[in-house]
């Protein structure tokens, strides 16, 4: 079920983003040699349907097997006032009852026929993932199956009181785990009133209180053809790419494009301490970073590698790791989204030597804003990074999130292609004007549980 | 890292219950690819290649070598196995074998401490490694022509390790935080590590990978040494090398590198096997949470004799049939139509030097009691028993398992970490091929037989997880290494 794990699931969102951070872009110039070796080079093919749909697909037939993601700006942050965790809801319910079938049959029909419908949710998108055998039969039930859950979910009374239930519980149950505690409270701390503030899975009170009219009402307004991006990656023609293609958007609804968010403001300086019994305290800083097409991404990205985000060789890791013993994860990154992502650094620490972790983070990050990477630095994160770009797009699944993300959005087609010289062009001055820019180590959000003072 | 080698991990939110890592990004990643379901455990297990191209030699110092020949994409990955894990430690020392590990990172008499990682990098690698109860495992991704690179730096810290007193000082702190991370602070971790702990008396496996936190309290670097000594050694690895790589020039490259290393007689490895459990054992754990939670484990086989076996093959379509899909029985009967649990699922791994586990776990739902769940599970296995499974659950299951066995296709990883697993386990790479081909054979009847003789509640431990409020403060002392933290 699309919903299955709601509490892991908003763990993993937070985490989806880090690894689009870590892993994401790439490049161009080794294209002639590593894309999938049955083709010169990655080729996205990008068209519309007639309704309007946007469409990307890369062909590949060396596996007998497609993976298709539809993905709608129906996020978290498109939950209405007071209504926390309707996305999430009605993104769960999909699959749960659709055009009469109950929620059981279409469970048992996919995996009769060894299809995979998995879920995936974030603040900006609401996504839905098939992957299936490419064999004729096969396919075709599963994208059947597809089409239902997208086109005419049912919303069942009963099942809607049941998931309700569940995603409440699993809301609870990861109150017990510091990280989350200390994620949810990050990000009300950096947003404020902004959509963005409030946990993807929205807030129990508030779930209580939706109805199944609640459901079908944000269905409507959000899963509709203006709203869609269809990525096709594997064993399929293009012919076959358009059909398929149409036959998913043809009975979703003309509701327009919703209106792009607010632009978050920058929050105040602030420290929250939140009590935890916990052995850990779970330190988060950060402030506002960039959004998902911000003109210095690349710097900003390339810089973080050297400040948090390229493990052994990153500067955190080496104070708080390395040299001190503190932490077992430290680790920084920007995580762009639709309007202005966080920037977050983060660690987890024994109780007692909170104090002195924090401070050394701040350092290190102050001083990197202050000087800026060496250029040996950099030339170490930009060989590693430009040197594993292969291993970025070594497989159709890491392929098909890229068509996700370049229509969701609005990247350039070429961005594969240009994805390694963009990276070689940051130099040392472009990563301090960046992090400059952006970051003010006298403006952070700060937020620790787990120790016994709370603020 | 590389998605989804924390489907290894058994238990949903034990992110360690086989494997430790040493990184941080996994860490993230293990939330991401995070399978909540313990029949991904047999479903990953599952992915035989049978198309692959797969060779297998020995090395005259007795090291082994396994290559995968996949030329989906100019990249490759090198794992360097050690038949070495928690499971060959000893009381008072455990989790030295995924200590081990981690200092395996801080140099040797010809790379200076960090360098390892830091060409690695330069090279535009992802490298980590990984510790399970049965093995410890080394591994780099790049592209294909930097494999030189990673055999030179391998077969050096294979034979010149070198342990510092100061450097191991540090990382036993890292180490630490690493367990309260990811299990004194994780309360399901905490029940399923004292569960292993009451359902093996005898056996190793009893024993958390990370080690009791006193253990590590009380180790030295001169623990760290011992080890390495005694399983760091060509006859005690398998190198498994997949990618669009060439056999032959893998084999020579492995020759030259490892090649000149001696073969050293390894200690006897005594098989502590279990003694039957002769009657249901029970524990409840209070930690700060705020729902429930059940862990029921029965004592099960594992693949011995892949041709020969039935039973591992039998469990493993069983746990899909109580949990392979969103609506299997576990899911149908408890969370949907009785809605006594919001979560429930089965898991059975097959493949282990040790003992094998049958397992089911569950969160009961808003005023449901773990007594009333437990009998609801336990029902739910009475009917399989008594009245077996329908056709069409076992044609569904095998469905899965043929499409799970092309989608593993799509990662390099998985699958030389597949064959890893397997060798290590002492299964030769047939045992992959023919999975699925055995667990097509699977009937009806042979699952029934297997719930009958394998579930049964004098090999059953029960461990419930008792709430306790979040916010009192740390009254924790029951957690090893809290007392010390104060």
């Amino acid at each position: 079920m699309l919903i299955n794990a709601p509490a892991i699931k908003a763990l993993s969102i937070q985490s989806s983003a880090i690894k689009t951070m870590l892993i994401k872009p790439f490049l161009v110039a080794l294209l002639l040699v590593l894309p999938l070796s049955a083709q010169a080079t990655l080729v996205i093919q990008h068209w519309q349907t007639p309704q309007g749909a946007r469409v990307f697909f890369v062909e590949s037939h060396e596996l007998p097997m497609l993976d298709v993601a539809v993905d709608f700006a129906a996020g978290s942050a498109r939950d209405p006032a007071g209504k926390a965790g309707l996305a999430q809801l009605t993104h769960g319910l999909l699959d749960q009852g659709a055009g009469g079938l109950s929620d059981t049959a279409i469970a048992h029909r996919l995996a009769d026929v060894g299809a995979v419908l998995s879920g995936r949710f974030d603040r900006d998108r609401a996504g839905v993932t098939l992957r299936t055998l490419s064999s004729a039969s096969e396919k075709d039930k599963a994208l059947e199956l597809l089409a239902r859950v997208l086109q005419r979910p049912d919303f069942p009374q009963a099942v809607v009181k049941r998931e309700k239930q569940r995603l409440i519980s699993s809301i609870r149950e990861a109150e017990a785990d510091p990280g989350t505690v200390a994620s949810k409270a990050f990000y009300r701390a950096l947003y404020g009133t902004h959509p963005y503030a409030h946990d993807t899975a929205g807030e129990p009170a508030a779930l209580e209180r939706l109805t199944r009219g609640d459901l079908q009402a944000f269905y409507r307004t959000h899963y509709s053809v203006p709203n869609v991006v269809i990525s096709l990656m594997g064993d399929i023609t293009r012919a076959e790419a358009e059909a398929i293609a149409v036959r998913l958007t043809a009975g979703l609804s003309q509701a327009p494009a919703l209106p792009a968010l607010l632009q978050p403001a920058p929050a105040a300086v602030s420290d929250t301490r939140i009590a935890h019994p916990s052995t850990q305290s779970h330190v988060r800083v950060g402030a506002l970073g960039m959004a998902r097409n911000a003109p210095d991404f690349f710097p900003l990205f390339v810089g973080n590698y050297v400040l948090g985000g390229g493990g052994f060789d990153s500067r955190l890791m080496r104070e708080i790791r390395d040299k001190r013993g503190y932490a077992y994860s430290v680790y920084s990154y920007f995580q762009p989204m639709s309007e202005a992502g966080p920037f977050q650094l983060g660690l987890q620490t024994k109780l007692e030597q909170t104090d002195d972790a924090l401070k050394v983070v701040q350092e290190t990050l102050r001083q990197f804003i202050a000087d800026g990477p060496s250029e040996a630095e950099l030339t170490q994160a930009k060989s590693n990074l430009t040197g594993g770009f292969p291993l970025r797009i070594d497989s159709n699944r890491k392929i098909l999130d890229y068509l996700s993300l370049i229509g969701f959005y609005n990247l350039p087609l070429d961005y594969l292609d240009t994805w390694v010289e963009q990276v070689d062009a940051v130099d040392v001055a472009a990563v301090k004007q960046a992090f400059a820019r952006r970051i003010d180590p006298d403006q952070l959000v700060t937020v620790v549980v787990g120790t016994g003072d709370a603020r | 890292m590389q998605t989804g080698f924390f489907i290894f991990n058994g238990i949903r939110r034990n992110t360690h219950t086989r494997l430790q890592f040493p990184g941080t990004l996994e860490l993230m990643q293990s939330k991401v690819n995070f399978m909540r379901s313990l029949w991904a455990i047999g479903l990953v297990l599952l992915l035989g290649s049978a198309q692959a191209a797969v060779t297998d030699v020995t090395l005259d110092n007795g090291m082994r070598v396994i290559v995968h020949e996949d030329r989906r994409a100019p990249v490759m990955v090198s794992q360097v196995w050690y038949r070495a894990g928690s499971m060959d430690e000893f009381n008072g020392t455990t989790g030295v074998a995924h200590v081990l590990e981690h200092m395996m990172f801080k140099g040797t008499k010809n790379v200076p401490p960090g360098e390892f990682s830091k060409r690695i990098a330069a090279a535009g690698g992802r490298e980590n490694a990984f510790t399970s109860r049965d093995y410890t495992a080394y591994f780099q991704q790049m592209q294909k022509d930097r494999l030189a690179l990673s055999m030179e730096l391998e077969a050096d810290r294979m034979a010149n390790l070198v342990v510092s007193d100061e450097l191991f000082a540090k990382e036993i702190q890292v180490v630490m935080e690493e367990r309260r991370l990811r299990t004194d602070d994780q309360p399901q971790s905490v029940l399923y590590e004292r569960l292993m702990a009451t359902a093996l008396q005898a056996h190793p496996y009893r024993r958390p990978i990370i080690g009791w936190m006193d253990d590590l309290q009380n180790m030295t670097a001169q623990d760290a040494r011992d080890w390495y000594a005694r399983w760091y050694a060509p006859n005690n690895a398998v190198l498994v090398v997949a990618g669009d790589v060439r056999a032959d020039e893998v084999i020579a490259l492995a020759k030259q590198h490892f090649g000149a290393l001696p073969a050293r007689a390894l200690p006897e490895r005594k098989p502590q096997t279990e003694p039957a459990q002769i009657g249901v054992k029970r524990i409840v754990v209070k930690a700060p949470a705020q729902l429930p939670y059940l862990l029921m484990a029965w004592h099960a086989p594992t693949l011995k004799d892949w041709e020969q076996d039935t039973a591992p093959y039998a469990l493993q379509i069983l746990a899909g049939v109580l949990s392979g899909n969103d609506s299997a029985r576990l899911q149908s009967s408890l969370v949907k139509t009785q809605q006594i649990a919001v979560n429930a699922s089965a898991g059975y791994d097959a493949i282990a030097r040790g003992p094998g586990m049958f397992m089911i776990d569950a969160t009961p739902a808003k005023g449901k009691s773990v007594t009333a769940l437990e009998k609801a599970i336990r029902k739910e296995l009475e009917r399989v028993q008594r009245e077996g499974i329908s056709e069409a659950e076992l044609a569904r299951v095998k469905a899965q398992v043929i499409a799970a066995d092309v989608y593993q296709r799509d990662s390099l990883f998985y699958q030389a970490m597949q064959l890893g697993d397997y060798v290590t386990a002492g299964l030769p790479p047939a045992a992959l091929a023919g999975r699925v081909g055995k667990l097509r054979a699977v009937t009806a009847a042979e699952v029934q037989v297997a719930a009958r003789q394998w579930l049964q509640d004098d090999w059953l431990s029960v461990a419930e997880l008792d709430p306790q409020p979040l916010d009192a403060q740390p009254a924790r002392a029951s957690v090893p290494g809290v007392r010390h933290a104060h």
